[in-house]
């Protein structure tokens, strides 16, 4: 049976309402539409006319608002872009007005604190020892207020909230206690780790709390992604500003120098991180079509950096060499690498078969699990030679933690690109490794001073 | 008889899976066989069966390819994989289990209710 015009357009103006629908994706509404399609056909023969057909066929797909959310349950990748749930028209206006004011309200009171301790006497520009305040603080003047955002942007409960505290006033704590002996290894390390410890705890407000489901942390790990990515779009134009800044009072005999730098540069930087925050939410439309554009583009550039480097080594035969700020080097080199393929995972859809770029995100993880290893080698060999220091033994357990994942991604991501199994996989690995970098990070912070006797 | 909504949420997945067992599927077809199957008693709203297949899919449990309808229209096609056979192989089990206990309990309560009377 033919379907008539009248029909015809009955079904394309049912389809562009449902295009509107974000959590439906358009394959999964051409599939929609097949069935509907299929139905008005059946109904036809039956004896009903286009009209009834139509109706009937409609009414039994269900309403499209409760079938997008079921949809967006299932693709909770795109229930996080919050526009099926969210509710719209004057409300929607207002609740994103009202998540701007906090917003920028908690940015300006991170900004405001971290100049509170100078009426204290301590100073920013202090010498970059274990005993400088701001080194072991800084990570308070941030997160805090982060953790604060998303706990009353997504209602947080009242044990929740007191959960939430606990890890901060820890950290707090053990950050202005601990003895700054010897040279201050541990008090350096805890320093670096705590913001990594904080972060992933602020992840516990984010997912309201749901921190064992696994597609909530792969929206932290997205949310994450993101934000570093509007955060140093900030960075960058907060760059400008202050050289505009300088230039212009420059011109007329002022020297501005030393107001950007105690007062534009520190409260900016804590402030933006909230700014970013925000705005990941608030455009999303904006990041979500730039993030993945950008991981595109850097997977294979870090990949031909990563085998470049090895085919070095194999042909002049040199070997790493590890000296601290080699080995600091190496780990934020591996840490990017993880986070790219963090970042890619997370933003993947499942669904789709293996194709070129999985090949070569499979060949990062190859590559960056050989430098890994190399990093490794190196390490345990200086630790034979020289014994135990808190910050080899740091080194010694990111680079093992790291073998770890990357080893166990490839495995996966092999079987998946050889069509032995499903993405999820992957994604699950990723996901239900998180807790092992807090585990970790906590242990630097809590432990170490006292395994090394805070030297 | 209405058939309660988290029964139906629970029966479905290996409803769904085991009429892919018989063969590759697409939805509307799969939806017809559960009326079939059921006497028209297990009802859903047509389109939540999909989000329902795309989970399956997620999971390695279906295959799916787009394929051609009979009028030349692009239509998907779901077909089980090894992995989904071993899943609903798993879930017949248990559902084997549920339905002999309340057999067990109904057949006792029944004569209770009977030497009651």
């Amino acid at each position: 049976m033919e379907m008539t015009q009248k029909l015809e357009e009955r079904i394309n103006e049912w389809r562009a309402y449902l295009d509107q629908h974000r959590a439906i994706q358009s394959v999964d509404a051409e599939e929609l539409e097949d069935h509907l399609r299929s139905q008005v056909k059946t109904l036809g023969e039956v004896g009903l006319d286009d009209d009834e057909a139509f109706f009937v066929a409609v009414k039994r797909l269900g309403d499209l608002d409760s079938l997008s959310k079921e949809f967006a349950r299932e693709y909770s990748e795109r229930l996080w872009k919050q526009l099926v749930v969210s509710p719209g028209g004057d409300e929607a206006a207002s609740d994103a007005k009202r998540n701007a004011i906090v917003a920028v309200g908690l940015a300006i009171a991170a900004g405001i604190s971290i100049k509170v301790p100078e009426l204290f006497g301590y100073n920013l520009e202090e010498p970059d020892d274990s005993l400088n305040f701001y080194i072991r603080n800084f990570s308070f003047f941030v997160l805090p207020f982060l953790a604060g955002y998303f706990a009353w942007k997504r209602g947080l409960g009242k044990v929740n909230r007191m959960w939430l505290a606990v890890p901060f006033v820890i950290a707090a704590l053990v950050m202005n206690l601990l003895p700054a002996g010897g040279e201050g290894h541990t008090v350096m390390l805890a320093a670096i780790h705590i913001p990594i410890a904080l972060w992933l705890t602020v992840g516990f407000a984010y997912t309201n709390g749901h921190w064992r489901n696994h597609d909530q942390r792969m929206n932290y790990v997205r949310f994450s992604g993101e934000c570093f990515i509007y955060y140093t779009l900030i960075a960058l134009g907060g760059g400008v500003l202050v050289m505009s800044m300088m230039f212009i009072f420059n011109s007329i005999g002022l020297n501005a120098e030393e107001f950007a730098e105690s007062w534009v540069l520190p409260c900016g930087v804590v402030g933006a991180v909230l700014i970013s925050s925000w705005l990941v939410e608030a455009k999303q439309s904006i990041i979500e079509n730039l993030a993945p554009v950008l991981t595109r583009l850097f997977t294979p550039l870090f990949t031909v950096l990563l085998l470049a480097f090895l085919g070095t080594i194999i042909l002049t035969g040199s070997s790493i060499n590890i000296e601290r700020e080699a080995l600091i080097g190496f780990d934020l080199l591996l840490v990017l690498v993880l986070g790219l393929l963090l970042y890619s995972i997370s933003v993947r859809d499942p669904h789709t078969p293996p194709g070129v770029f999985d090949v070569l995100q499979f060949l990062l993880v190859v590559s960056a699990l050989v430098v890994d290893m190399l990093a490794l080698w190196a390490i345990t060999d200086r630790i034979s030679e020289f014994g135990f220091s808190p910050n080899k033994v740091a080194a010694l357990g990111e680079n093992l933690i790291l073998l770890v994942n990357l080893g166990w991604s490839a495995v996966l991501y092999g079987r998946f690109l050889m069509k032995r199994s499903a993405f999820t996989p992957v994604e699950r690995w990723q996901t239900s490794y998180i807790p092992v970098y807090a585990a970790w990070a906590w242990f630097v912070v809590l432990l170490f001073p006292i395994i090394f006797n805070f030297q | 008889m209405d058939i309660g909504k988290d029964l139906v949420a629970a029966s479905a997945t290996p409803l769904v899976m085991a009429i892919l067992s018989e063969g590759s599927s697409y939805g509307y077809a799969i939806n017809k066989r559960v009326g079939e199957l059921s006497g028209g008693e297990i009802q859903w709203m047509d389109g939540m069966l999909y989000p329902l297949l795309h989970r399956l899919e997620r999971n390695g449990y279906v295959e799916a390819t787009w394929g051609k309808s009979e009028t030349g229209r692009r239509r998907k096609y779901y077909r089980l994989t090894d992995q989904g056979r071993e899943e609903l192989a798993h879930q017949q089990r248990q559902w084997q289990v549920v339905d002999s206990a309340l057999r067990g309990i109904w057949c006792t309560s029944i004569n209770l209710v009977l030497q009651g009377n």
